[in-house]
């Protein structure tokens, strides 16, 4: 008879933000026009990325981040010529 | 000969491209149902401008995933046209059909106004019939059409002539202001290496009839007729 497995749902957050050499003209405007006009002079760049929080039911922290990181090159959830692709788990 | 028009949810331009090749170009074709999965019957594919999927993640990521462009991929293969304009062109990158990215316009502006483009290869099916450095008006309606490559990649597409059309100013010049969207080298058209896909920012079916040209122009159908000869020859 097949064990049972304890499941658990875990936190995977996907951050997608385009590669350094493609220009990131709002992370431009956000610093050019909001930060420096408004005295953070400290702050020399950002960049804007797109966030995705995603429950996975798995076995262990590895197995949720495997199973995000194989949809995200299967479903192309980031177009690789043009963006990077972090993947940042938490247990929940 | 027959064209499949395919409709995604959030296709918008798909009425538009089956007037203008039944009533201008004079061409059988049918809107197609991106859940189908049976191309067998028709010559070439057209995937029509729009928001499919609303956008949603990324221009034409989601459509890029139907069912239908698995038949799509099929016919590419086999060597028959396809052709993505505007969100059919964001549809085929994504789908991996064309190399590069369309990423959000500089200005971070819905860009929509008229546009004059140079055929800087005629590779492809659809720009076969027409000259180098031949100039075409057609507008442009897009929030996402800046092309963006990695370097050794453009080389690799100037040196395969995969660059098919730029935006240039009215004197056919690559200016800078001329390059509404901050495409990179001003591209607003590829092709695949073996010609017979294309994708394009720009509407040739907004420019296929001279009543519909501030210009009275009608540079568009040069398109459609380009890919019509090519099917008829084959």
């Amino acid at each position: 008879m097949a064990l049972i497995q304890n499941m658990k749902t875990y936190l995977v957050k996907v951050i997608i933000e385009n590669k350094v050499n493609a220009r990131d003209p709002e992370g431009e405007t956000i610093l050019k026009d909001l930060l420096i006009k408004g005295g953070y002079e400290q702050v020399k760049a950002v960049r804007t990325a797109k966030l995705l929080k995603m429950w996975v039911e798995a076995k262990n922290e590895k197995d949720a981040k495997e199973i995000v990181s194989k949809l995200c090159d299967e479903l192309r959830i980031y177009n690789p010529v043009a963006h990077v692709c972090s993947i940042n788990i938490e247990g929940e | 000969m027959k064209v499949a028009i395919i409709q995604f949810p959030g296709s918008n331009c798909d009425l538009d491209t089956l007037h203008v090749l039944n009533n201008v170009m004079k061409v059988k074709a049918d809107l197609v149902w991106h859940k189908r999965d049976d191309l067998r019957y028709y010559s070439a594919v057209i995937l029509p401008g729009g928001f499919s999927y609303g956008d949603r993640l990324r221009a034409g990521v989601i459509a890029a995933n139907s069912p239908i462009m698995k038949e799509v991929r099929r016919m590419a293969k086999d060597g028959h046209p396809i052709l993505g304009i505007c969100n059919g062109f964001q549809i085929l990158v994504e789908a991996g059909l064309l190399p590069g990215a369309l990423l959000r316009n500089s200005s971070l502006k819905f860009i929509c106004k008229w546009v004059n483009l140079t055929i800087v290869s005629n590779k492809a099916i659809f720009t076969h019939n027409l000259k180098k450095n031949h100039l075409l008006r057609m507008p442009i309606a897009h929030n996402e059409g800046r092309y963006f490559i990695d370097k050794d990649s453009l080389k690799e597409i100037y040196k395969k002539n995969q660059i098919i059309l730029k935006y240039v100013d009215e004197n056919g010049k690559a200016t800078e202001s001329a390059n509404p969207n901050g495409s990179i080298d001003g591209i607003a058209g590829i092709c695949n290496e073996e010609g017979n896909v294309f994708g394009l920012m720009p509407h040739p079916e907004r420019a296929s009839e001279k009543l519909l040209s501030p210009f009275n122009t009608n540079d568009g159908i040069k398109i459609f007729s380009s890919m019509i000869d090519y099917i008829n020859r084959r």
